[in-house]
């Protein structure tokens, strides 16, 4: 016990990061292994509910407060020896908490009044975290089991944690335990309920200083390792809980209610949007330099619980040229192994020199903002990629403060781009009359691919049109409205004059509908078919991957085939000398069919895979982007009845 | 026809409807119905575009009415050309809003109002034309001839220096003034809310091809896509419910504002070419005053009553002019007034029925299992 308060001092400085990270992460995925062997990690959990002195700096909630907690419920309510094992465990545990949050450079450094704040906030966040999941599992099929603990939150908020969260998270947890790598089993641990706590932090955060964000994900991370717990370590919590409880009821009294009202909805966006618990936005894009050798930089910030990234929370400026390099550098990797890599948006040298010319007009603004969309969206389906996610280089474009400069991507620009997918297109073609396909299954979906590009092209210059026109309206609209304020203007009739003026405005209100409702079509429909058009030739790409392997394969038969026929002929010959070097010959090309032959199946078990992957999510994708339209149409159909109702008066009015 | 002048009772000017309309080649018919104010049936004629304009004709050129040229006469939409020869870029050129709507159901709308303006007006609905339009058996615009005094005054109205003539009466200046201001600002309106409605109906059109091509993305063959298929289905409903929307908002538009512009600006029109007629009966006036200031001796008195006559006939016209100016004034406020509260209801109502469609639709999609 004295122990574990001593060495949990933690490694402040920064230098010690670099090396401590590597150990973290296995610490992480050993505390994976523990708990499906019903290791006991339960206590870190005391922490946050704990009534840490709040005047104490922060620190001590890591030095003093697991030693409590060891102390008092544990001592009492369990004296098996497996205790010793696992409380030094949770130890290890406590010290990589900490570990992470050396990270957060704010929290530590905080002057000592600040620091009442934050553990006042650590009961928010905990209280948050367990409120949120409670709704989280609310949703789940265990309603009746939940019923009663749901009801209860706001007195007990411990309560539904320990009684429903470990079954559920546990499940997950043996989802995840199914993944190759450790790494990636922490992953799944960490995401959904990372995701559950995101929401609350943002209310609490915002109430006061905006540090807390980042303590709060510290304390997220806490509950999940707690929610790991095998469910047989059940009751002991929760007596060990107990304790604690009427203590954190006090302190976060006040903020129990308010995390309540999480609705269902947002849940359910959360589900939709938050799977890897990595927010990333692409945001001001900002000019660098002059005349033709500017260049457009953005800044792209993450948010993450993820443990592969050093900090929760970070940000860094890459120009447009990063961006490309990127998918150069994944494809190179991936998509040889038919993965989709997603392509970022193409160069457009006609928008970036208007840009670099630098005049201010309203269609170079739509250049930029169209564009720092486009690879925010690219990014966010980059990280989407569980297979992607774990390249460095994806980490690196995240994380590392300089990248070298992408050179050569030149190619990728705008009629180029296109050129090298068309070319891919044309091989695989022409390769698909040699190949006598096996598999019924690439065929068909390489002929729907073909005809839904088709069909994109079509829906996307329709949407093109309706952009157009939509555009005009609104033009058209000012017009109107400026003609009927200056009728108001000239008319005698003092009411109807009064009268025509607020039609003015009513109309120029309705322009800036009409105009938004333009920009809404434009970004959700005609930037997600332009996106899904882009993607479609990465889906071919994977096919023509597929191919290539099958060329491969067949090659290497073809090859072994006259090894064969040489060796015959040697038999026949009756060349004894040469006979051997035949053989092995003839031994190496069958090893190297047989590994041709895996490939192929690798690469198409993958194309599959990344086939049905991208339905998937192009069909979720649509359903968000639908929604996302139609609340902007309720919205704007909202906004013209306030604007006529208001009007209706006034035209009334008229005597 | 003298015989039932005084007999004659006014029609009711509300219960003039045209409630049919048949095309025969180039012909227009419009069937119209009315009451006579002093009893409940109804009469029912059949009258083309040539009998309207022979009830124009004859109103303008009615001899016993005195102060005729002060007299706003209730403005006639132009003659309908129903041929396909005729362009619909032309038709809109010509016609503006009245091209618009199915089966001419904007113009008969106009022609009614027409009607229903002439039975109201004080003077205009005593004529003889009038009650023949609405009762007489044979068509009336057969045997026209006459030619009025307004064939030659449009004439006249190609001298626009006498636009320019200062009035004598201030009045009458500032009316003349703001007329023309006006009469252009509406002309305009009219022309800019015209482009509106236009595109609306171009943007009804895109989406519903939009709608037509979401329905061809569906899959069929695939069952594991029935998801996305249901989607594109949805969306394409989605966008089917955009165009129904754009669609009864033109319909709203046209129906109520757009008939209401054209009318006004039409009517300021109107209102113009009487001043126009007053200015030049001006330019007359004095005319003849000059010519009997100068006249010699021998031809003085002669010029003298010319002057005279003149001076009456002007004061007459001028003080029906004021009238008339006075009473269009009320009711032009008072058929806006109309028709901007009706196109606000209307456009409230369709913005209702389409937020609770959405509304719907909204609810559909997030039922949606992905």
């Amino acid at each position: 016990m004295a122990a574990s308060s001593e060495r949990s001092p933690p490694p402040f400085p920064e230098s010690e990061e670099q090396e401590l990270e590597p150990d973290l992460e296995d610490e992480d995925s050993d505390e994976g292994a523990d708990i499906f062997t019903g290791g006991m990690l339960s206590d870190v959990v005391m922490d946050p509910p704990l009534p840490t002195s709040a005047s104490e700096p922060a620190k001590d909630i890591f030095s003093d407060a697991p030693a409590d907690s060891f102390n008092d419920p544990l001592n009492k309510t369990s004296a098996e020896p497996e205790k010793t094992e696992s409380t030094g465990l949770s130890k290890a545990q406590v010290v990589s908490l900490v570990d992470k949050a050396a990270d957060d450079e704010d929290l530590f450094s905080d002057p000592l009044g600040e620091s009442e704040d934050v553990s006042a906030e650590v009961h928010k966040a905990s209280q948050n975290d367990v409120v949120s999941k409670a709704d989280l599992f609310g949703d789940d099929d265990e309603e009746d089991l939940f019923k009663e603990p749901l009801g209860a939150v706001t007195k007990k908020p411990q309560v539904p944690l320990f009684t429903e969260e470990p079954n559920d998270i546990f499940t997950e947890a043996k989802a995840g335990s199914k993944a190759p790598s450790d790494l990636f089993t922490e992953e799944t641990f960490t995401a959904p309920s990372a995701a559950a706590a995101a929401k609350p932090s943002v209310n609490t955060g915002s109430k006061t200083n905006g540090l807390h964000s980042d303590e709060e994900d510290l304390f997220a991370e806490a509950t999940v390792e707690l929610s790991l717990d095998s469910p047989h370590n059940d009751k002991r919590k929760r007596e060990a809980a107990k304790p604690s409880v009427p203590a954190s009821t006090l302190s976060s009294s006040a903020s129990t209610s308010k995390p309540q009202p999480k609705t269902l909805e947002e849940l359910e966006e959360e589900e939709n949007e938050d799977k890897f618990d990595l927010n990333i936005s692409v945001t001001n894009p900002e000019k660098v330099g002059d005349g033709m050798n500017a260049y457009m930089a953005y800044k792209v910030s993450t948010q993450t619980t993820l443990s592969m990234f050093r900090s929760k929370q970070f940000v860094v400026r890459r120009r447009f040229s990063d961006f490309l390099g990127l998918y150069e550098k994944l494809s190179e990797k991936h998509a040889q192994n038919g993965y989709i890599v997603p392509p970022p948006p193409e160069k457009s040298i006609l928008g970036m020199t208007k840009v670099k010319v630098g005049k201010e007009d309203p269609s170079s603004a739509e250049f930029v903002e169209r564009r720092r969309a486009a690879l925010e969206r690219y990014l966010q389906r980059v990280v989407c990629h569980p297979s992607l996610l774990q390249d460095p280089d994806v980490r690196e474009f995240l994380e590392k403060e300089e990248l070298p400069r992408a050179v050569g991507t030149q190619a990728l620009s705008g009629a180029g781009f296109l050129k090298m997918i068309n070319k891919a297109t044309d091989a695989v073609s022409k390769m698909t009359i040699k190949m006598n396909e096996s598999d019924v299954w690439f065929e068909e979906k390489l002929q729907e691919v073909e005809s839904e590009d088709q069909q994109l092209r079509k829906l996307h210059a329709m949407v093109d049109s309706l952009v157009i026109h939509r555009k005009e309206l609104s033009m058209n609209t000012a017009m109107f409205a400026k003609s009927v304020a200056m009728l108001g203007s000239s008319e005698d009739n003092t009411a109807l004059s009064r009268a025509l003026s607020q039609l003015a405005e009513v109309e120029d209100r309705i322009e800036q509908l009409h105009q938004d409702q333009a920009s809404n079509d434009f970004f959700i429909f005609a930037e997600l078919l332009a996106d899904y058009i882009r993607l479609l030739g990465a889906v071919r790409a994977c096919f023509d991957q597929r191919m290539k392997a099958w060329q491969r394969w067949q090659d290497a038969q073809n090859m072994l085939q006259k090894k064969r026929e040489t060796e015959a002929k040697l038999l026949w010959a009756n060349k004894p000398d040469k006979l051997q070097q035949a053989k092995d010959e003839i031994v190496e090309w069958e090893a190297k069919v047989s590994q041709y032959e895996r490939d192929f199946e690798r690469v198409s078990a993958t194309v599959r895979k990344e086939v049905i992957r991208y339905e998937k999510e192009k069909t979720r994708d649509f359903k968000k982007q639908i929604i996302r339209y139609l609340e902007s149409l309720l919205q704007s159909q909202q906004q013209l009845i306030k604007y006529w109702e208001a009007f209706l008066p006034e035209a009334k009015a008229i005597a | 026809k003298g015989s039932n002048e005084e007999s004659a009772p006014s029609v009711s000017a509300n219960s003039i409807k045209i409630t049919d309309i048949t095309q025969d080649g180039e012909t227009l018919t419009f069937a119209i119905t009315s009451q006579k104010s002093s009893s409940s049936a109804g009469v029912c004629v059949f009258r083309t575009y040539e009998d309207f304009d022979w009830l124009q004709q004859s109103l303008l050129s009615q001899e016993d009415v005195p102060g005729l040229l002060g007299v706003i006469f209730p403005p006639l939409p132009g003659k309908p050309l129903p041929s396909t020869s005729f362009t619909q870029a032309k038709a809109l050129k010509q016609f503006g809003f009245l091209a618009l709507g199915d089966e001419w159901k904007i113009y008969c709308k106009a022609l009614e109002l027409y009607l229903q303006q002439v039975a109201a007006h004080t003077t205009l609905s005593k004529s003889k034309a009038l009650s023949s339009f609405f009762s007489s058996t044979e068509s009336p615009g057969k045997h026209r001839g006459k030619k009025g005094i307004f064939k030659r005054l449009s004439h006249v109205m190609e001298e626009m220096r006498k636009e320019g003539h200062k009035d004598v009466d201030k009045f009458f200046q500032s009316e003349r003034d703001s007329c023309t201001h006006l009469s252009v600002l509406f002309k305009v309106s009219t022309e800019k809310f015209l482009d509106t409605v236009l595109t609306k109906q171009k943007l009804a059109v895109a989406c519903g091809h939009f709608s037509t091509s979401l329905h061809l993305v569906c899959n069929h063959d695939n069952p594991a896509a029935v998801t996305f298929s249901k989607i594109c289905l949805k969306l394409s409903d989605i966008i089917e419910a955009v165009k129904v929307n754009f669609e009864k908002v033109s319909d709203n538009d046209v129906s109520s504002m757009g008939l209401a512009l054209d009318l006004e600006s039409r009517y300021q029109e109107a209102k113009k070419e009487m001043l126009f007629r007053r200015t030049c009966k001006l330019v007359e006036l004095e005319a003849a005053n000059r010519n009997s200031e100068r006249a010699k001796p021998n031809k003085k008195a002669i010029m003298e009553g010319v002057q005279k006559a003149t001076q009456k006939e002007f004061n007459l016209i001028s003080s029906v002019a004021k009238k008339e100016i006075e009473q269009y004034h009320r009711a032009r406020v008072s058929v806006l007034r109309d028709f901007l509260v009706s196109w606000c209801e209307k456009q409230l109502s369709t913005a209702q029925e389409t937020s609770a469609l959405f509304s719907q639709h909204l609810e559909a999609c997030r039922g949606f299992v992905v």
